[in-house]
């Protein structure tokens, strides 16, 4: 029988298998940030071990990095003792370290693919939930606990049973409206926060099939929002093509023989998987979320949900409280949420393709009175090419704040955070209570729909703009 | 690690699910560098309002957890885990737990429990009625015991062999040298490095 692709990736990292025993996993990557390493070293430490492979280890700094002033000393103090944590273990045990204010700084699931550390059918693995997104290269890639970054760091390996696999296959052709953002918030409202849990997700069909490496990441990246630990695409020429010529794929000859094994990275005819997902890309709409759980999403022409709809106790008790925090009413239009701030950025929607949407849609028109706009790239490369493409120009002039690299409002450990009551429409993927700063409520949306409902200063589709931008070009 | 055999204790009925990790400990906790400390994070945000559970005299001193379906979704901080054990947390029980949390919670000696939503209800309803009510979490026998309550529950060999003895995880691979240095020498060329070797 044949394989699915997960399975064709595990098995090729199986160091050792034994009855009764999870499978020895060999991780050809491992990627390290300040917050979840600290006691990992410290682990090391005590036991007197090395890092096995430091020419399979990176570390870079995100969580904790102010995006404003980063040339002078971090004003907090127990983010400054963080981050001066990793550079020490950094230090003391070699490990390559890209700290703030280095050129490949940024958040760590945006450097890894841009380096081109991150390659298909490869394992990848990190002390962040959001690893999945390296999935999008066909590479089988989950988030890890500090205990795990320990074993990592000390074995190159990991003890890990064998996840089921279910596919999501996306046929047809989807609206000029719709992006990955919108793709993944349906599917995770489709399956439910807990609908992936004890799978790895494989994104398949015509859809998916054309998207680009950005949108794939886009949509690996929120696999865990739907309780998967990894969501894979099998890598095609689209794929190829990100890869070709990065600081870290191979070259010459190795280049040929990696496609010919990147090539054979595709679920087989005959494969089964455990479960299986179809969606129709022609109905997608623009999507956000209402409630506390990325699951709590809905289109954008929809209104807010009545909690006495839900058959399920448990689903209408979280409807309830997520409307209460969010401070909504059933039967609200969602197109008439105000907000207080716009997010763009984060690993989900801070590269330079969501950029590029976003200064397309803000160019020549303003962001609305009263709403606080924040442009975070997710590294100082994206930073560098938005720049170069006078972006950066098109969002100050709209009246948005350009800041420096990190992950910054996606979960609020700097200062960029919201206050009480504050609502945002956030590219990010969480919008958990507090997530963004304490009481803070949060919309998940695509980078298209945080620009329109910049402007607008209510949630908003870029197709709600009817007015023509107040001047051409920049 | 420490071993877990058996465990007896008063209970925490948490009635919520989809309890997240960010709710379990925020993010400007995770600055810490330590694996302690974590106590006065746990819930943080709930515990401000006086009515929470975990608020009430008489939930002081308990150890034992019965949340609500999908507990520890969201980010795979380990500082949860922490978090809950700092507190004096020795076992959480719920009909469905996020992965990642339950890999972590699993390799600190914190034991996650599945079961039954039906089960949980019984359970929630026993340690509402009497606060004093104690559960035992047996496992050895793979069993929750409690006045009229008596469950089994799955928890794959290995890993109850390992918590039962309270192995650590890294010196059980590193018996495997051998298996690993024989696959690193057989990986290809093309794989990548962050450096030079
Ligand atoms: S951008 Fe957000 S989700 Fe991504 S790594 Fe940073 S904090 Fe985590």
């Amino acid at each position: 029988m044949g394989r699915t692709l997960a399975e064709k990736v595990w098995d090729d990292h199986v160091v050792r298998r034994a009855e009764g025993e999870p499978d020895l996993l060999y991780i050809d990557l491992h990627l390290l940030h300040e917050v979840t390493s600290p006691q990992a070293f410290d682990g090391l430490r005590l036991s007197d071990r090395q890092v096995r492979r430091l020419d399979l280890t990176i570390a870079t700094e995100d969580h904790n990095t102010p995006t404003i002033d980063i040339d002078k000393p971090i004003a907090d103090p127990v983010s400054r003792i963080q981050l001066e944590t990793l550079r020490k273990n950094c230090a003391d045990f070699g490990v390559r370290l890209h700290p703030l204010g280095d050129v490949e700084q940024g958040v760590v699931h945006v450097v890894g693919p841009q380096l081109g550390l991150t390659q298909p059918g490869t394992t990848v693995v990190c002390g962040d939930s959001h690893t999945s997104t390296h999935g999008a290269f066909g590479a089988l890639a989950f988030g890890i606990g500090t205990s795990q970054v320990e074993h990592v760091l000390a074995t190159q390996t990991l003890p890990l049973a064998r996840p089921k696999t279910m596919a999501i296959t996306v046929e047809g052709e989807l609206p000029d409206t719709v992006t990955a953002k919108d793709l993944i918030l349906a599917i995770i409202a489709k399956i439910g926060t807990g609908g992936g849990q004890g799978y790895i997700l494989e994104y398949r069909g015509s859809a998916i099939e054309k998207l680009s490496m950005e949108a794939r990441m886009t949509i690996c990246n929120m696999s865990i929002e739907a309780g998967a630990r990894a969501g894979m695409i099998a890598p095609d020429e689209i794929t190829f093509d990100y890869l070709r010529g990065r600081d870290h794929a191979p070259r010459g000859a190795e280049w040929d023989a990696a496609v010919e094994y990147w090539k054979t990275l595709r679920t087989d005819d005959d494969a089964v998987f455990d479960a299986e997902v179809f969606i129709d890309a022609v109905e997608l709409a623009p999507f956000v979320t209402w409630g506390t759980n990325p699951g709590q999403g809905a289109p954008l022409s929809a209104n807010v949900p009545d909690p006495a709809s839900y058959d399920d106790a448990s689903e209408r008790l979280a409807a309830e409280k997520a409307l209460e925090y969010m401070g909504l009413s059933a039967g609200q239009p969602l197109r008439d949420i105000k907000v207080d701030t716009v997010f763009v950025g984060s690993c989900t929607n801070g590269r330079i393709e969501d950029l590029r949407n976003v200064a397309a849609i803000v160019e020549g028109r303003k962001v609305a009175d009263g709403v606080r706009m924040l442009v975070v790239p997710g590294s100082v490369r994206v930073a560098l090419q938005a720049v170069a493409e006078g972006l950066d120009k098109v969002f100050t002039a709209a009246g948005a704040e350009w800041r420096h690299a990190g992950c910054s409002m996606c979960l609020g450990m700097n200062p960029d955070q919201l206050a009480p009551g504050e609502r945002s429409a956030s590219t990010s993927n969480r919008n958990f209570e507090g997530r963004q700063g304490k009481g803070g409520r949060t919309h998940l949306v695509s980078p298209q729909v945080a620009a329109a409902t910049a402007v607008l200063g209510h949630l908003a589709s870029p197709a709600d703009l009817s007015e023509a931008p107040a001047t051409a070009g920049v | 690690m420490e071993a877990f055999t058996t465990h007896t204790g008063r209970a925490v009925p948490l009635r919520r699910g989809n309890v997240d990790t960010d709710q379990i400990i925020p993010a400007h906790w995770l600055k810490k560098v330590t694996r302690d400390g974590f106590e006065d994070g746990l819930f943080e945000a709930w515990r401000k309002d006086s009515s929470f559970i975990l608020n009430q005299p008489e939930r002081q001193g308990a150890t034992v957890l019965v949340a609500g379906p999908d507990f520890g979704t969201g980010s795979s901080r380990e500082h949860a885990v922490w978090a809950l054990q700092n507190y004096g947390f020795k076992a959480v029980i719920s009909s469905r737990f996020a992965d990642i949390f339950r890999g972590n919670s699993l390799k600190n000696g914190l034991l996650t429990v599945v079961l039954e939503q039906k089960v949980v209800d019984a359970l929630w309803e026993l340690t509402e009625a009497d606060p004093s009510a104690e559960i035992t979490v047996d496992l050895e026998k793979r069993q929750v015991l409690a006045t009229g309550i008596t469950a089994d529950f799955e928890l794959d060999e290995n890993a109850r062999w390992r918590l039962l003895n309270g192995l650590d995880d890294i010196s059980l691979t590193l018996q495997n040298e051998a298996d690993i240095a024989a696959y690193e020498a057989s990986r290809p060329a093309f794989k990548p490095r962050t450096i030079e070797a």
